[in-house]
């Protein structure tokens, strides 16, 4: 009687790389008993563009539109590392001004990817509307991109020393204009997902994430708050002008995946409320001024100088020829992405180009734990799971 | 924190581990502490569990390349102590052979991060239980972000409609690579013969 029937075996199949719930071109190989996943073998590398490569054979300036595409849901706030790095290196401190509008328009670009999360979320676990709601105001927002920058996604708008243009008044009124109706399409999302049953028994104690192993993994983002730790890059380690703005911090309890959707939820709330304050700032007398540094050996003259100045005209060839020269060193800076710490350690070697430039995107260490955190969970529970993760393939593959 | 105290930290550290921590410094307000490959294990075990360190979380692992040395790599840790708000950097050296001791036991983290140093720069860790590459094709040679790997690659590939599947070919450029140099030779460049003066032979 305790013959082994013959014809039980394990299962192995391939989740993706088309597989609409593996946001993006993930391959992962699962191993199945019965429904229950005993191992996950993620190949990533699909999306691989050697971008590290590329950027070492490129001025610094040639280097901020790489960042753009690493990843696409918020870029500004990839240029941004790769700014303050240089910045550091060059020793250069950002105008008022220009700070203001980085910090404005990465609370936009964090709203952008925690409304493409939310909801797509929301998708994986069965639920269509979501996605639509939140698309729309995406749509808005990447409007206010291009109205700063000229395009919507891959908008290289921080420069080394501050952004390349100044916002027009009407645009920033405009951005005002938008806060408080979002607010209501969060609250909007919120009645539709938070108490929805069908949405928390699929993410309620699903993917628990203890603190400890939160920290050994490499992670960090919602994904360490969502476990209970109080830790905020923009907080702990205040960049630009974020040691002004008065913002909570809101953490999970139990760092399971129905924490984080609440976590990125509540970010949102105080995004926006970063927003009017920047926007504030930006109205005050003292938020007036350059955008950008004054010193043309960093940052370009303006087109009307260079119409009439010599110098100006030089200048202008200079940065967008030959590029600036970084001194010498090595330099790690890092920002509090909507996915997480994203950082760039820079090494220069006094030369127009970056010696050695690595990115450290947090989805790739989010995405490693999948076997450790999938492991005993159904197959269902994985499109879930990748969900709360947050992966987006162009910074996980670079 | 404050330089100072980074430089403290960094005291204390080196003189904690004598061999394994050889010297440190503090630049751009950031800690580096140089390290011995072979008794890395020892010194991150030691960051993450010491009292006045606690790097509990790993932030990143990488290499840089130089190829004129006589050991060609730095292997760069990052780590982040949240309860110091500190990070730190650690700097081993390395070269195409040295077996560097994998973090997994320590830092499961450390998993991928040393599989894409491996497949990028080709620096041999061991005691990973899944040395396989990552970022690049399957069956991929060579680790592309080595300063010795040209930036076209070796092979390009595309689908062939004949035979049905995609296919890998030598790399074909139409159009040569286009490198510029910006060095000014005004500014101590040091090129063996200046660009252009190749041409202009001994007049005969």
């Amino acid at each position: 009687m305790n013959e082994q029937p013959q014809n039980l075996r394990n299962f192995t199949i391939n989740f993706g790389p088309q597989h609409p719930a593996a946001h993006g071109v993930l391959r992962l190989v699962l191993e199945l008993d019965g429904e229950v996943v005993e191992r996950v073998d993620p190949h990533i590398g699909l999306l691989h563009r050697g971008t590290e490569k590329l950027i070492e054979q490129k001025t610094y300036l040639q280097a901020i539109p790489y960042f753009d595409r690493l990843d696409y849901v918020a870029p500004m706030n990839q240029e941004h590392a790769f700014c303050l790095a240089a910045e550091k290196l060059l020793g250069i401190e950002v105008p008022r001004r220009g700070q203001l509008i980085r910090v404005l328009y990465c609370e936009i670009g964090r709203i952008l990817s925690h409304l493409l999360n939310v909801t797509t979320q929301a998708m994986d676990v069965g639920a269509l509307t979501p996605p639509l709601w939140g698309f729309e105001e995406r749509e808005k927002l990447m409007v206010f991109y291009e109205r700063a920058s000229g395009s919507r996604m891959h908008a290289a708008y921080f420069r080394i020393g501050g952004v390349h243009q100044d916002l027009p008044q009407k645009l920033v009124d405009d951005i005002e204009a938008w806060c408080d109706p979002f607010l209501k399409v969060v609250d909007d999302l919120d009645r539709l997902l938070t108490a929805n049953r069908i949405f928390k028994q699929r993410n309620v104690d699903i993917g628990v994430v203890p603190l400890k192993e939160a920290w050994e993994w490499g992670f960090s983002g919602v994904m360490v708050r969502g476990s209970g730790a109080a830790w905020d890059l923009r907080k702990s380690q205040p960049y630009e002008c974020y040691a002004e703005m008065d913002f909570d911090i809101p953490i999970g309890k139990n760092g399971d995946c129905y924490d984080r959707y609440l976590i990125r939820m509540e970010e949102m709330r105080q995004s926006v409320h970063i927003m009017k304050q920047c926007i504030q700032k930006l109205n005050a007398p003292d938020g007036k001024g350059p955008v950008v540094v004054e010193d043309n050996k960093v940052a370009p003259p303006r087109r009307g100088e260079m119409k009439r100045s010599m110098e100006a005209l030089i200048h202008h060839f200079k940065l967008y020829t030959e590029g600036v020269h970084v001194p010498a060193g090595e330099v790690y800076a890092a920002v509090e992405a909507p996915k997480g710490e994203f950082g760039v350690y820079l090494v220069a070697d006094g030369t127009n180009k970056p010696y050695k430039c690595k990115i450290r995107a947090p989805g790739f260490a989010h995405l490693q734990a999948m076997d450790h955190i999938c492991r005993g969970h159904l197959l269902a529970d994985v499109s879930a799971i990748l969900g709360s993760l947050d992966i987006v393939f162009g910074e996980v593959d670079r | 924190m404050d330089d100072a105290k980074l430089d403290a930290l960094g005291q204390t550290i080196v003189s904690a581990l004598p061999g394994a921590a050889t010297g440190h410094s503090v630049a751009f307000n950031q800690l580096t502490v140089d390290v011995e490959a072979a008794r890395i294990v020892e010194v991150v075990k030691y960051l993450r569990d010491d009292p006045n360190c606690r790097f509990v979380n790993i932030t990143d692992i990488t290499a840089v390349d130089y190829p004129d040395r006589e050991k060609r790599f730095d292997v760069i840790y990052h780590f982040l102590s949240p309860t110091l708000n500190a990070r730190i950097r650690l700097k081993a050296q390395a070269d195409e052979t040295t077996q560097v001791p994998s973090l997994i036991d320590v830092f499961p983290g450390a998993d991928w991060f040393e599989r894409e140093a491996y497949d990028l720069y080709g620096v041999f860790f061991v005691g990973h239980p899944d040395m396989r590459r990552i970022l690049t094709d399957y069956g991929f040679e060579g680790h592309p972000l080595r300063k010795d790997f040209p930036l076209t690659g070796f092979v390009e590939v595309r689908y062939d409609d004949q035979e049905k599947r995609v296919v890998y070919e030598p790399v074909r450029l139409n159009q040569e690579f286009r490198k510029f140099d910006f060095l000014s030779p005004w500014e101590g460049a040091d090129y063996p013969v200046l660009p252009g003066d190749e041409k202009a032979g001994p007049k005969v």
